[in-house]
């Protein structure tokens, strides 16, 4: 296309998607991600590709198994209980080492929930919802161009390190419309798959997809491996924004459309005379500890904000240490933060530290 | 003299760790055998189950991927929309297939998926050591009915083949059984016709093979089989549920 | 003129191709136990086969090869 368009976030993941390559989806209704789904109804067909409604997100998972196992690109999407159905798959997916998109936009919960926006799902997303030491890559969006710029990296990463890559956006980045800039040609990195279960035409030995290892110093091995290979993602892939930070007194640590609200905090307070400044987590796994390095002896503390009941603040303080005091503010069940409720926890912070 | 039976090509030629007399090992040659004889396993892909069978992947020359418990209808479905022009069947069993995976099964049966299923029906879990299955017979001793199967507490065994036969996405749902040399050879046949049936893209093709577990049902290899015959059959009776005229 | 050979290492000492050889030919050799621990089947009269491959056909383990 190379063109800018006006589109709404839950359809730019699926067109970012296929402009990535990738000619299968399998997906099954939830808000506030629908609109993704049917997005792919639509344009997969007229691209040759496959989309396909499945029986439930427990199914549509494992056919994304299936269609990885193949080596093809795969996408699958849904919310906050969608994502949980899904656990197992992600585990196996993880275990057989093959390479997948997952989307989550996230909603209120837990249980039903709601369906406004939230940021619950952080520890179901980079601590392993599923069984067994395993991790997604976690890219968190801020804005539709990064949905865009992200889902198309997210499918180069699953590529690069055979990993599941999961875009965790939230019901405000979804639904909300903004100008999206595509560019005319997307990189593809294209990796070996002779590793995939395509059939072997009689040219090679039969190739296996599995995940279990009966033998507990096989399966050591196998978790050995995945461990260098987050290791090697953790050293590759750390992606963060520093907004304001240079002379921060205080610096928000806050992710996705979190993220922006607090750069309309950081403009308020600069109003009020307090500098504020943002560090952004992008890659929510692998944790960016590299930007808290880097901006540690700035501020007098942090403060992490979230759509939760704080989850992202704990890896903030295992990344800190201790060496800096870390607050939290946030809000639940798909209430917003507000500039004024964060202004007023950084006076509470301030009176403290000055 | 030539030789006229020997064990098929799309068999890996390693032992099997199914117990002594357990007719899984059958089951396995007569797909192995379809394989080869419609010279297929270049490109096949098959999927197994969670279950006695949890690890076929080591015994099939084809290419093979493991499915989670009672999901391989779904990962099956996954590879035949990834790979139209290959050859994708499942083999599973009565935990995996009629308990776990039912929705599964219904619904790759209900879009008439191009695929293969193969279906184990022992009555009993094995690999966990024989618990109560879907298919468990009323009265039927388990680990987890130790008194019999009491249908006041759990239910009636589910018939897959006429529930699958209800649907209008199957091509081809047919019961056989393992019991004796004539109906293995009826049996194979089964099988034939189902891959023929994908080969012909004419849809879903369902195979449920009812099958011994001497080891949880407590009984020795022969008198197993005489329990699938005398007391299996008449609950389970065989035959072609759907597409008894299908060409293929 | 037919004739049978068993893989006596794969052979699990389960009995089905006893029970259905039509010639009742196939017996348990108990002086010899294969690396299982089993007691392979084996064909007591060769000259009786009929290469029916009964006993093959209800093998699970395809330890049994016919020859005709």
């Amino acid at each position: 296309m190379g063109q800018k368009l006006l589109m709404k976030g839950n359809e730019v993941i699926a067109e970012a998607a296929i402009r990535a390559g990738c000619r299968h989806y399998f997906g099954y209704p939830i808000t506030p991600q629908t609109e993704l789904m049917h997005y792919m109804a639509k344009r997969m067909p007229a691209v040759g590709g496959v989309f396909l409604q499945a029986e439930s997100e427990v199914a549509a998972i494992n056919m994304v198994y299936g269609a990885a196992s193949t080596g093809h690109r795969v996408l699958t999407s849904s919310s906050s209980p969608g994502i949980s159905l899904k656990q197992e798959g992600i585990s196996y997916i993880a275990g057989a080492q093959l390479p997948a998109v997952i989307v989550n936009i996230m909603r209120g919960g837990p249980g039903l929930g709601g369906i406004q926006p939230s940021q619950s799902d952080y520890f179901q997303a980079t601590k392993g919802g599923g069984h067994g030491d395993y991790h997604m890559v976690v890219l968190a969006p801020a804005s539709i161009q990064e949905l865009y710029e992200l889902t198309v990296d997210a499918f180069n990463i699953s590529d690069r390190y055979r990993v599941m890559t999961m875009i965790l956006g939230d019901g405000v980045l979804g639904q909300m419309m903004e100008v999206v800039d595509f560019r005319d040609e997307e990189i593809i990195e294209t990796y070996d798959k002779s590793w995939a279960a395509n059939g072997h035409g009689n040219k090679r030995e039969h190739n296996m997809i599995t995940s279990i290892h009966l033998d507990p110093a096989v399966l050591e091995q196998w978790n050995i491996g995945f461990q260098n290979k987050y290791k090697l993602i953790s050293q590759n892939e750390q992606r963060y924004e520093l907004f304001n930070c240079d002379d921060a007194e205080i610096i928000l640590v806050a992710y996705g459309s979190v993220a922006r609200i607090c750069k309309g905090v950081i403009k308020e307070a600069a109003a009020q005379g307090i500098k504020l400044g943002l560090l952004r987590p992008i890659t929510l796994f692998p944790f960016p500890a590299e930007a808290f390095e880097k901006v540690l002896n700035i501020p007098k503390a942090f403060l992490t904000v979230e759509m939760s009941s704080g989850q992202m603040v704990e890896d903030v303080r295992l990344t800190i240490e201790g060496r800096k005091p870390v607050y939290f503010t946030g809000r639940m069940g798909g209430m917003i933060p507000t500039v004024n409720d964060i202004i007023s926890k950084v006076k509470e912070i301030k009176e403290k530290h000055d | 003299m030539e030789v006229v039976f020997k064990a098929p090509h799309a068999l890996v030629d390693v032992p099997m760790h199914y117990c002594p007399g357990c007719t899984h090992g059958i089951a396995h040659r007569l797909v192995a055998e379809a394989i080869d004889e419609l010279d297929i396993e270049g490109k096949t892909i098959g999927v197994s189950p969670v279950g006695c069978a949890y690890n076929n992947y080591l015994y099939f020359n084809c290419d093979m991927v493991q499915a989670a418990h009672g999901r391989a209808p779904a990962v099956a479905t996954g590879i035949k929309r990834s790979l139209p022009d290959n050859i994708v069947f499942t083999y599973q069993g009565d935990g995996d297939l009629a308990a776990i995976g039912t929705a599964e099964i219904v619904h790759a049966a209900t879009r008439g998926e191009n695929i293969t299923v193969v279906f184990i029906n022992n009555t009993i879990y094995g690999m966990t050591s024989g618990q109560m299955a879907p298919t468990t017979l009323l009265g039927q001793m388990t680990t987890t009915t130790p008194f019999g199967r009491d249908p006041k507490v759990n239910g009636f065994p589910i018939r897959i083949s006429e529930m699958l036969a209800t649907l209008e996405g199957p091509a081809y749902i047919e019961r056989v059984s393992l019991h004796d040399v004539r109906h293995i050879r009826k049996a194979k046949e089964a099988v034939k016709k189902a891959f023929k049936v994908q080969l012909a893209r004419k849809g879903f093709s369902l195979v449920e093979v009812l099958s011994t577990c001497p080891t949880n049902w407590g009984l020795n290899p022969v008198e197993a089989l005489k329990r699938v015959e005398k007391e299996m059959i008449p609950h389970y009776p065989l035959g072609v549920f759907v597409g008894a005229d299908l060409e293929v | 003129m037919a004739k049978v050979t068993f893989r006596e290492e794969r052979c699990k000492g389960c009995g089905l191709c006893i029970q259905v050889c039509p010639k009742k030919i196939i017996r348990e050799n108990q002086e010899k136990l294969n690396a299982k621990g089993y007691f392979p089947a084996e064909v007591v009269d060769m000259d009786k086969c009929i290469g029916c491959a009964f006993c093959a056909t209800i093998c699970p383990d395809c330890v049994i090869t016919v020859e005709k």
